[in-house]
């Protein structure tokens, strides 16, 4: 365990953008999203979680796949460049990690996604221990403790200083970048936050959120249950839920004539938008119940039966915050609670 | 608010109205959800309180195909975008019973998050003040700090269509409605690119702009089209993330009744509301003042010809 | 940037295509063409087996999965048979011999030749366009005859002018000892004498023994009808294989658009016994 001034903070930060690209919670009018440090960059640790999750740094929002030229008749496929340059990124909270994870089993399942794997591969993640927690978060309910980060770099930071423990290779690769800036501290530095923090999570409205029910169990059960009916109807089909989801992985690919050649890429899609399996012949979901079924139905059952029982929600809060019509995933597992299992 | 259920349970089970559209308590204490009630016993999850943001009148479109009548409460701001709705023939007037509700003004979590309150637990409404509790302390505020941004510029408190009225409204304008634009009229070209340019950015396109405005109610969005190389999902390149707002504030321009969902919903926080008074500002100096939605009649200046109407060579002149 | 015409480099992310050459093209019905393609050097582009697909590309238009049609017991080329029913398949129908193209796979799994359906007897029943991915189980079948039973094809179409493959059919198939075809049409129509009534009707007709392994492939609602069908003639579900089509764009269960219950389509499927789709949402 290490640790350094919250005053060092900015010249750790040069310290690492000097061989690499590094990435941390920005505000920018207003908001906080990841995006690349620079000396102008007014860094934020201390909000709770950035507007969109980092889940762009690994899987970006828009990317090319790859160009098609053509020469007369002939064709020539160019395909994009994988990242090859190493990058750190600072200040993601626990569950963004998990979220990471999440995407994990997606990309590099057989046949790996060459991009993303590439991204993974070259990126470090120091992972930042929640010190408040909010009315919005639920990770507890999925196994994620928010104090203890499962990153290769742990940080917490707690009044005047930052603390530092590498768990990984990559970690330690890191803390060795930054060795001259770093402290000896002990383990027990941060035992009594941790305490602290702990004991709010277990106040938190959401605390005891049941699962029970859920994951893969009862899938025709859920599946016809009349609640969708209800659940459903002030959903806008807006897409928010999807775009600031640490987890929500579907993309879509499409192609961009930009005169000289067509841009092939790959783009964010939502499973809640009505075109999404829209096919030549009809369309499998034509209403926003069957719409917004699938999506939690995925989260719940469908992802974890296919995944050792891992959800494919980390209990952020974003959706909690952001819809627009209030609703997220915790009204969902709730509204079957009565049905599916205790508090 | 318990005057609203008991006529709306009164409605309902007389069968005057088959349904209420009305706000339902969230599970947090700022975060009621739209819903239709169709039972007495439904609306005991009925709740009306400072919350209660949403613009109602959109789900009116799909209400309208419904069988029987609904209740639907609206705000004042509320009922000039129903007017709208109505003037576009999205909405079946027979099929609807409003019922008028009072307002003081509607609140923001994120405004009251901008003033540093974490954790909230609970929120009490004590008249001109907000008590909030929070798991790291308790705070009180003035209501006024955190109401929405349309509050500040209410067109005022008076329902523009109703069948009856409940409750009493409180004035809550505290801001001239074009100052904002004002302000950034003043700024030079440079100035202005690079403040737009900086809100645009932090667009993700989900859409909930469009899809929570209720001047936006086309089957299908001309964004959403195959044909059209947007990907409406992504920003693709620089060309969407700026030109999106703008081209959807042209096609509702003259229809917008400047309710302030469409900043209310965006998870950024863009004032996509400049916009769209940008628009209103201008019109009401090209065409005479118009507020959309007064009723449901009128013909908006955009889609009537007088020969008042300024002339192309107008543009040239502003520059 | 490196030209990629071959799968040899396995670098290359499952997502890029190779480029081919479409050597020929027959119109089979007013609105099908089967498309032949080859490698540019000739041969084929990749290896598959009997009922995969494909996602055929054309550059700033789109990408679509198409099963391939022809058997991987031939040799030389590789076949798709494309009905022109949206954007990518008319640009595909306006293409001329020599043209390139885009494709890449096989995604899928496969009917299961070597295993479950060898020694077996096997009826395939296929409805208009659906006989294109059991064509390369039939033709796979009838290469390898003396591992395989009887064969019996039942297949069905609005006319005879929408019969695919008529040719092969009538030339090949009803002229392979063992194989027993049996066609019809939805309508009288002048100058057929062959049996005229719906494919799940004319099944019921025949009546089959259920000593044989059904493969269906054809529009849903013919699916449904000759899945009841089977069952009043005494089939189980676990004799039957269906193929099932859902929208697709990554081709390998990531994007999410062809999931279904805990399935992906085009990684799970298309292929699937008549058992595990009775355990799918009914959402398809």
């Amino acid at each position: 365990m290490y640790k350094t001034a919250k005053q060092n903070l900015p010249a750790l930060f040069r310290m690492i953008a000097e061989s690499q690209e590094l990435y941390l919670p920005v505000r920018s009018a207003g908001q906080t999203n990841f995006a690349c440090w620079s000396e102008e960059a007014e860094v934020d640790l201390e909000s709770l979680n950035s507007v969109k999750s980092p889940k762009n740094v690994f899987f970006p929002q828009s990317e090319n796949l790859y160009t098609v030229k053509r020469d007369g008749k002939k064709m020539k496929i160019e395909p994009e460049a994988l990242r090859n340059q190493e990058f750190v990124i600072f200040g993601m909270r626990p569950c963004d990690v998990r979220g990471v994870e999440v995407l994990d089993k997606v990309f590099l399942a057989d046949p790996p996604d060459t991009y993303y794997a590439a991204r993974r591969e070259h990126g470090t993640m120091v992972s930042l221990a929640c010190r408040e927690p909010e009315e919005t978060c639920f990770c507890s309910a999925f196994g994620i403790d928010c104090t203890e980060p499962d990153a290769d770099v742990a940080v917490w930071m707690i009044g005047e200083a930052l603390y530092w423990k590498s768990r990984t290779d990559k970690g330690d690769a890191l803390t060795g970048t930054v060795g001259s800036l770093l402290t000896e501290a002990e383990e027990q530095d941060v035992e009594e936050t941790k305490e602290q923090v702990r004991g709010i999570i277990a106040k938190l409205p959401y605390s005891d959120l049941s699962l029970e029910g859920w994951n893969g169990e009862a899938l025709t059960e859920k599946f016809d249950s009349e609640k969708w009916e209800e659940l459903y109807k002030p959903c806008l089909a807006c897409g928010t839920c999807t775009f600031v989801c640490p987890t929500c992985q579907c993309y879509d690919i499409k192609d961009y004539d930009t005169g000289s050649g067509v841009q092939r890429y790959r783009c964010w899609d939502s499973c809640m938008y009505s075109d999404f399996t829209m096919m030549a012949h009809g369309n499998n979901r034509t209403t926003q119940m069957q719409r917004f079924r699938q999506r939690f139905m995925h989260k719940l059952v469908y992802f974890p039966a296919n995944n050792g029982g891992m959800y494919s929600c980390v209990g952020c809060g974003r959706c909690v915050g952001k819809c627009p019509s209030s609703l997220n995933i915790v009204k969902v597992v709730k509204a079957f609670q009565s049905e599916g299992g205790d508090k | 608010m318990q005057e609203l259920v008991n006529h709306a349970k009164e409605l309902l089970t007389s069968g005057s109205v088959a349904r209420v559209l009305g706000w339902k308590t969230g599970d947090l204490p700022y975060n009621p959800e739209p819903a239709y009630f169709d039972s007495a016993e439904a609306l005991e999850e009925f709740v009306y309180n400072g919350f209660c943001g949403a613009n109602l009148s959109k789900y009116m479109i799909e209400a309208s195909k419904l069988e029987g009548k609904t209740l639907i409460f609206l705000k004042p701001c509320d009922t000039y975008s129903f007017n709208q709705l109505l003037k576009e023939h999205r909405i079946d007037r027979d099929k609807a019973w409003i019922v008028g509700v009072g307002c003081h003004g509607k609140l923001d979590a994120e405004q009251i998050r901008c003033q540093g309150i974490k954790g909230i637990e609970a929120v009490t409404e004590a008249g001109a003040q907000l008590q909030i509790q929070t798991f790291y302390g308790d705070r009180t505020i003035d209501y006024s700090s955190a109401l929405l941004e349309r509050c500040h510029v209410c067109k005022g408190k008076e329902h523009q269509i109703y069948d009856e009225l409940i409750g009493e409204s409180e004035e809550t304008n505290d801001e001239e409605r074009f100052s904002q634009v004002a302000g950034i009229e003043q700024l030079n070209p440079e100035e202005k690119f690079a403040f737009f340019q900086k809100e645009l950015s932090k667009c993700i396109r989900c859409n909930a702009c469009r899809n929570v405005c209720p001047a936006c109610s086309c089957r299908k969005c001309v964004f959403d089209s195959n044909k059209f190389d947007s990907a409406q999902k992504a920003n693709v390149d620089s060309f969407e993330e700026k030109m999106f707002h703008i081209i959807r504030a042209f096609h509702v321009a003259g229809r917008c009744t400047d309710c302030g969902e469409c900043s209310r919903v965006c998870p950024q926080g863009i004032p996509l509301h400049l916009f769209n008074r940008k628009f209103i500002k201008d019109i009401d100096e090209l065409y005479g003042e118009f507020k959309a939605g007064e009723d449901a009649e009128a013909k908006g200046p955009l889609t009537d010809f007088t020969f008042d109407d300024a002339e192309p060579g107008i543009v040239a002149e502003r520059g | 940037m490196s030209e990629c015409t071959c799968q040899k480099d396995y670098q290359l992310d499952t997502l890029i295509p190779q480029i081919g050459i479409i050597t020929d093209i027959r119109q089979e019905t007013p609105d099908v063409k089967t498309f032949r393609v080859n490698a540019r050097s000739g041969g084929k582009l990749f290896e598959h087996q009997p009922g995969q697909c494909a996602m055929v590309c054309a550059p700033g238009v789109s990408e679509g999965m198409f099963s391939i049609t022809s058997s991987p017991t031939n040799q030389e080329y590789q076949e798709f048979s494309i009905k022109k029913c949206g954007i990518l398949t008319d640009y595909l129908h306006s293409l001329e011999p020599g043209s390139e193209i885009m494709v890449r796979g096989p995604y899928g799994n496969n009917f299961p030749v070597e295993t479950e359906l060898k020694d077996k007897n096997l009826l395939f029943i296929a409805g208009g366009i659906g006989l294109a991915p059991l064509r390369s189980v039939i033709n796979y079948v009838l290469d390898k005859r003396e591992n395989y039973g009887t064969v019996d094809i039942l297949y069905g179409s609005r006319s005879a002018d929408d019969l695919v493959q008529l040719k092969e059919i009538q030339e090949v198939w009803m002229n392979t000892e063992g194989v027993n075809v049996h066609l019809t049409i939805d309508r009288e129509q002048e100058g057929w004498d062959g049996n005229v009534g719906f494919v799940p009707a004319y099944l019921k007709e025949l009546g089959f023994t259920t000593d044989k392994t059904v493969l269906v492939c054809g529009p849903p609602i013919m699916i449904k009808f000759v899945l009841a069908a089977l069952e009043e003639l005494g089939f189980s579900k676990e004799q039957v294989y269906t193929t099932l089509e859902l929208r697709m764009k990554c081709g390998v269960g990531k994007c999410g658009r062809c999931n279904i219950g805990s399935k992906y389509v085009c990684k799970d499927g298309p292929v699937f016994r008549c058992d595990e789709v009775d355990e799918f949402p009914d959402e398809y």
